[in-house]
């Protein structure tokens, strides 16, 4: 894959030119002067100071001498450098240079600790404070205050994932200023006045916010904790590994920390250009599902009289190989979790060795629209729209795609972005609170229609288009969504909800799709790929996607499935797929036990991102690589599983590491010929509804009920309430009153919300998509037609 | 000078039911009102500036320099609505002015308001006043009622094109709302707690728009300047504080109360206006402006009580609270209850004034109680000078003055402090007014 090396042109940039500490130094204009003494290495200490965050002044830690303003003219009284600007000609003294500023920064600094408890053995931050830190370079080693301290109860809960211990809180607002300035959750917020002034929530709305536990990383000392990780270790008996959110596709930068082969919690990494110092806190507080009793830890292989026995590896891998071999015809799916170097080898093993491009990584609702799109417009296109581009657009449209759930990192940014003037417009069909904290404009539009919706829109040339993966389910969207960007110059990205999703694309496991952005049906560039590969040829019928895969297995028309990662409920037919995997040869790779591995044939334990190394592609095409956080040599990847497979059936994958799987896809590089042509589905007419019907729109929301949020019951307990939303005549004409329950039916089954009204089009209601019910389990999605009707069914 | 009591704003407090419209137009009210919408605006801004009236609330800012900072252009901030605040939150200790006033004449401000906003084209204007005097907020409220059923107020004031509307707003009761930025946040409705600067107030205030926020006492001056001119104001009071003011005498005096003199007044000349220390008292110590001013002592009984002289005398001529205390006061007690005042009220903000005032009550206590440690005196000292010019708000600053200049002047009862209670050495019952002075309790 190609380098990244899309910057944008460079902006000329006006300097300042000022002395801090008898050292000339020149800074952007507007940097502040704490900012620009870092450049010539002077820490001066702070604890409101963020750069991320608005400057507040509140602490006065960071007090310097300006014996000159720049305008010949000293400042009487020490300056916090946090709030002051730097100006042509200015000196600043800091506490290097000037006993007033020492002596300043020494008082705050024992003022600070007048009401701070002398609890750092027993506190989460001792060991990694910038209270203790400071208070050791830039205070007193005893205190003078022998006074009586303040004191509170402690903890008290803002939710109940996040702890605040009162009487630790240096109230510089960070987690104030964090909530309600980057989240957009105000939820916690300063209450009481003088040493009273304490943090504190709202008796009836709890700290539920997605981005929360941010908070507990910036705060300057130990006052926010979380109930996940709370007196669970030190600091300084951690080893942190940087590494990859793995909960979707905006590629967020951790940091895992792990003792004695364990994971202890994960923190933001700092990546500007990604997700700048911020994670949702399904990346912080999601990873115990790899660690859950269902864990897979030994081959599994179906036995003479029907039952699953632990096997060994290689018997395993024989087995497997035997039954794939001996079927009539292979599918292969593989979800969308997958690293990009696990998903080549799928791929490769599919057209290499099984002979066959049945192979789709959509273990969701999907459409031929969407591939032929992917192939058109995505496939082998890299940072063509970035987080940067975001920021600097004039504006950005949303179709369906909820970033604040789907895609916390984008979200963020955006937010950043409405702050300073962005423009957002969501084709959706109400104003989520996502939209509503990005001071959004809805573009009120029923699902299903989503293409006569992007046909009516008129867009700049600097505006950003982003897609979500449910206009799978909206015919025509696709082909509407490149037409508008076509028709208006505006940048056109797809955003899918997993960290594998673009990476699999890349690698080729679409059915007509070969790694690289190579249409199946081009022979050029199967002789490309054969060449490259170093085979003969390359099967030149495109393949099955996920539905006739899952179709044809169940009816025995296809003898053999390969599967990884994909849980049956999310498959666009669920019972269908039941089916399939009883009457199919099923190898199944998996992490954990699911419905597909107590079906399976074959099961063969994999390693979950944490035990091995990668790379995720985010949705701008970025590559994401990172090492095994935790070694352990019995955890193996896909790709070492399924070279092992090839190898039992006579073929070479030729890789079995990451390292080398890693070289391979360099070697394949991308398509440089001909992409294919884009979709053109025609533009839907309106639905007709019965009586008592009605239209879904429907998520996830960030926190449900996905396996990837196991064993967080604390961070569960966070989610935003499962509800079905509809307006008031939506639901007078069901018979339901707000606040009671609702329910959506259809042939399968059906599930029951509690009622809310929203500003939902008529006939339109929005349920959470995993929330409770699996959405899919009753075979219902974005865009499908269910009954609606009061009580509990 | 010319007489020693200069009645203008209290001309007419005496008068019967002088909180009334009638009663005020009566004796002259409104119309100053009726001259100034005769003028162009910016004619009245150069009328105050001219007249060198400066800033009553306590830093002494120049009132018509402030106004002619609000942008009139054309410029993205010139084209913003404007607004007039009027800071009526009056909480400093020992300061008395502004509820008198509003109580007796709230007409005077009133009038004032509508003038001041015509100045600086403001459409809209607010009076915010502590909460805790409800009785001058309902005055003012009928004030404001009377205002407009006479056409004072609203939409084209006696037909001349002028809107003013004007809003009452009664604060929760906290000194920090006193501080400008700090008002401006709670009138938008956001705890009080004080902003950044910049931007100033009189480029992004209420609701980031250009507002001038002006004491009570300074906006009431206004119409006397409108129709007494700058002449008859620059008549009174000295070269560089100009005009009259509201003197308030409280504490160890015969007559306490308002007393309306030329700027530069001594405080000498003012106790015998008001009879002098009470029978058998002698003046120990007094603050010039409330409690946030550094004390002074009987030596400064000629300091010419304007902003120059205060400030050569080493304190602030603020408030013109003139608290006078006489020899049964304990200083270390005074100190101690006015810092238990600021530890109260510390907004919590910014870390010197929170800690600092919470520290420093501490230390005080013990020196009341005789129990001080050796060393406690410069430790008051180092809080001190580790909270003044550190802290957000000038509210930091403000703490510190009483204990500093009362160390200076009275050291040795911070002294006394390490062995011997202050309600031994200065029985708190025989500072009671109604103990005479040597009596018993």
């Amino acid at each position: 894959m190609t380098i990244e090396a899309t910057q944008g042109t460079a902006e000329a940039v006006e300097l300042i030119t000022l002395t801090i500490d008898g050292v000339e130094v020149s800074v952007p204009k507007g940097t502040l002067v704490i900012r620009a003494a870092e450049l010539i290495g002077v820490e001066i200490p702070r604890f409101c100071d963020h750069p991320l965050l608005e400057p507040v002044g509140a602490c006065r830690q960071c007090l310097v001498e300006v014996p000159d303003a720049g305008n010949g003219r000293g400042m009487p009284k020490p300056q916090a450098s946090c709030t002051l600007e730097v100006a042509p000609g200015m000196v600043v003294q800091t506490q290097v240079t000037s006993e007033v500023a020492d002596k300043a920064q020494q008082g705050t600094m024992e003022f600070l600790l007048v009401n701070h408890p002398l609890d750092c053995p027993v506190c989460d931050k001792g060991g990694e404070c910038p209270l203790q830190n400071q208070a050791m370079s830039h205070g007193r080693g005893e205190s003078r205050f022998v006074e009586t301290k303040r004191t509170f109860p402690k903890p008290i809960n803002v939710s109940e994932q996040i702890l605040l211990d009162r009487e630790r809180c240096v109230l510089c607002a960070r987690c104030t200023r964090f909530s309600e300035q980057i989240a957009g959750d105000p939820f916690i917020e300063l209450l009481e006045r003088g040493p009273q002034q304490q943090v504190g929530i709202a008796d009836d709305q709890p700290f539920h916010s997605y981005f929360s536990g941010n908070t507990i990383q910036i705060c300057p000392v130990g006052a926010l904790t979380s109930a996940d990780y709370r007196f669970r270790s030190r600091p300084f008996d951690l080893v942190s590994t940087p590494s990859v959110a793995e909960h979707d596709a905006c590629g967020s930068a951790i940091r895992v920390d792990h003792r004695r082969g364990k994971v202890m919690r994960r923190l933001a990494g700092d990546d500007p250009e990604v997700n700048e110092e911020w994670i949702t806190d399904k990346d912080r507080f999601g990873f115990t599902w790899t660690a859950q009793d269902d864990r897979l830890r030994t081959p599994l292989v179906r036995n003479e009289d029907g039952e699953l026995e632990p096997a060994s590896w290689p018997a395993a891998l024989a087995a497997a190989a035997r039954g794939l071999a001996a079927a009539d015809g292979v599918g292969v799916l593989t979800g969308g979790h997958l690293t990009a170097e696990d998903a080549f080898a799928y791929s490769k093993l599919a057209r290499v060795v099984l002979g066959t491009n049945d192979i789709d990584f959509r273990a969701r609702a999907h459409s031929e629209e969407e591939a032929a799109f992917l192939a058109a417009h995505v496939a082998a296109t890299r940072l063509t729209v970035t987080y940067r581009d975001l920021e600097k657009a004039g504006s950005v449209l949303l179709v369906g795609l909820e970033p604040e759930d789907e895609a916390g990192a984008i979200f963020l940014r955006l937010r950043k972005a409405s702050r300073n003037g962005l423009t957002v417009r969501s084709i959706a069909a109400h104003a989520s609170r996502g939209l509503t904290k990005m001071n959004g404009e809805l573009v009120a539009t029923v699902p299903g229609q989503e293409a006569a919706a992007l046909d009516a829109v008129q867009l700049e040339a600097d505006s950003v288009i982003l897609v979500g993966e449910r206009l799978a389910t909206s015919p025509g969207a696709y082909s509407a969504a490149l037409r508008l960007a076509e028709r208006s110059g505006a940048r056109l990205a797809w955003v899918p909800r997993r960290a594998g999703d673009r990476g699999a694309v890349e690698t080729g496991c679409l059915p007509s799709l070969l790694p690289g952005g190579r249409p199946v049906a081009d022979a050029e560039a199967r002789a490309d790929l054969a060449a490259a590969w170093g085979v003969e040829s390359l099967p030149s019928r495109v393949g099955r996607d996920t539905t006739q895969i899952v179709e044809d297995a169940a009816k025995n028309r296809l003898g053999a499935l390969v599967v990884g990662g994909v849980e049956v409920d999310d498959l666009p037919d669920p019972a269908r797929a039941r089916e399939a995997i009883e009457a199919a040869f099923v190898v199944s790779l998996e992490v954990r036990e699911n419905e597909v591995t107590r079906a399976a044939d074959v099961v063969l334990p994999v390693a979950p991102p944490v035990e091995k190394a990668g790379t995720f592609v985010t949705w701008e095409g970025r590559l994401r690589p990172f090492d095994a956080v935790l070694s352990l040599p019995a955890s193996l990847p896909d790709l070492r599983v399924l070279a092992g497979i090839a190898e039992e059936m006579g073929h070479d994958l030729g890789f079995r590491t990451v390292a080398e799987a890693r070289a391979a896809i360099t070697e394949t590089g991308p398509w440089d010929g001909q992409r294919t042509a884009a979709p053109d589905a025609p533009v839907p007419g309106a639905v007709k509804l019965g009586k008592g019907d009605v239209v879904l729109e429907t998520w996830r929301q960030m926190i449900d009920d996905g396996r990837g949020q196991d064993g967080q019951d604390k961070y569960r307990a966070t989610a935003r309430p499962a509800v079905l939303r509809a307006n008031a005549a939506t639901l007078q004409a069901a018979g339901i009153e707000p606040g009671g329950s609702a329910t959506i039916s259809n042939k399968t089954g059906s599930a029951t919300f509690p009622a809310e009204v929203a500003d939902l089009p008529d006939g339109v209601v929005w349920v959470p998509a995993n929330s409770g019910t699996n959405l899919r389990s009753i075979n219902a999605g974005h865009g499908t037609v269910v009954q609606l009707s009061g009580g509990n069914a | 000078m010319t007489d020693v009591l200069t009645p203008v704003l209290s001309k007419n407090w005496g008068d019967d039911r002088a909180w009334t419209l009638q009663a005020y137009e009566d004796q002259g009210g409104y119309q100053a009102l009726t001259k100034a919408l005769s003028m162009a605006p910016d004619d009245l801004v150069t009328l105050v500036k001219d007249s060198g009236l400066r800033g009553r609330g306590g830093a002494g800012f120049p009132t018509g320099m402030k106004w002619s900072f609000i942008p009139q252009d054309d410029s993205a901030a010139g084209n913003k609505p404007k607004y007039l605040v009027v800071n009526a939150d009056e909480s400093e200790p020992g300061t008395c002015k502004d509820i008198p006033l509003m109580m007796a004449s709230p007409h005077t401000l009133v009038e004032g308001v509508i003038i001041a906003a015509h100045a600086i084209r403001a459409k809209r204007a607010f009076i915010y006043v502590r909460g805790e005097v409800l009785h001058v907020v309902r005055r003012l409220q009928a004030a404001v009622r009377e205002a407009y059923a006479a056409g004072h107020l609203g939409s084209n004031i006696h037909g001349t094109g002028v809107d003013v509307d004007l809003m009452v707003h009664a604060g929760a009761g906290a000194y920090i709302c006193g501080e400008e930025t700090a008002l401006l946040d709670s009138l938008e409705g956001r705890r009080g707690q004080p902003r950044l600067r910049p931007p100033f107030p009189a480029v992004e205030g209420l609701y980031a728009c250009p507002t001038v926020i002006n004491n009570v006492e300074s906006i009431a001056s206004v119409p006397s300047i409108v129709t007494g001119g700058i002449d008859w104001f620059g008549s009174m009071g000295t070269e560089k504080s100009k005009g009259y003011t509201l003197y308030s005498l409280s504490g160890h005096v015969k007559r306490p109360g308002q007393y309306e003199a030329p700027l530069g007044i001594t405080l000498r000349e003012l106790l015998e206006l008001g009879g002098g220390m009470r029978e058998g008292a002698e003046l120990k110590f007094w603050t010039p402006g409330g409690s946030s001013t550094p004390i002074l002592t009987a030596e400064h009984l000629d300091v010419p009580l304007d902003y120059e002289g205060v400030g050569a005398a080493g304190s602030m001529l603020g408030t013109k609270a003139l608290q006078c205390f006489d020899q049964t006061t304990s200083v270390v007690r005074c100190v101690l209850r006015w810092t238990e005042f600021y530890k109260h009220e510390s907004c919590g903000k910014c870390t010197p004034c929170r800690e600092g005032t919470y520290w420093l009550v501490q230390v005080l206590q013990r020196l009341d109680q005789g129990q001080g440690q050796p060393g406690d005196i410069e430790l008051l000292l180092d809080l001190c000078d580790n909270i003044l010019g550190r802290a957000f708000c000038a509210l930091g600053d403000g703490a510190t003055s009483p204990i500093t200049s009362a160390i200076q002047y009275f050291r040795d009862e911070f002294e006394a402090g390490m062995h011997t209670p202050s309600s031994e050495l200065f029985p708190p019952v025989a500072s009671t007014l109604f103990t005479p002075v040597g009596g018993a309790a």
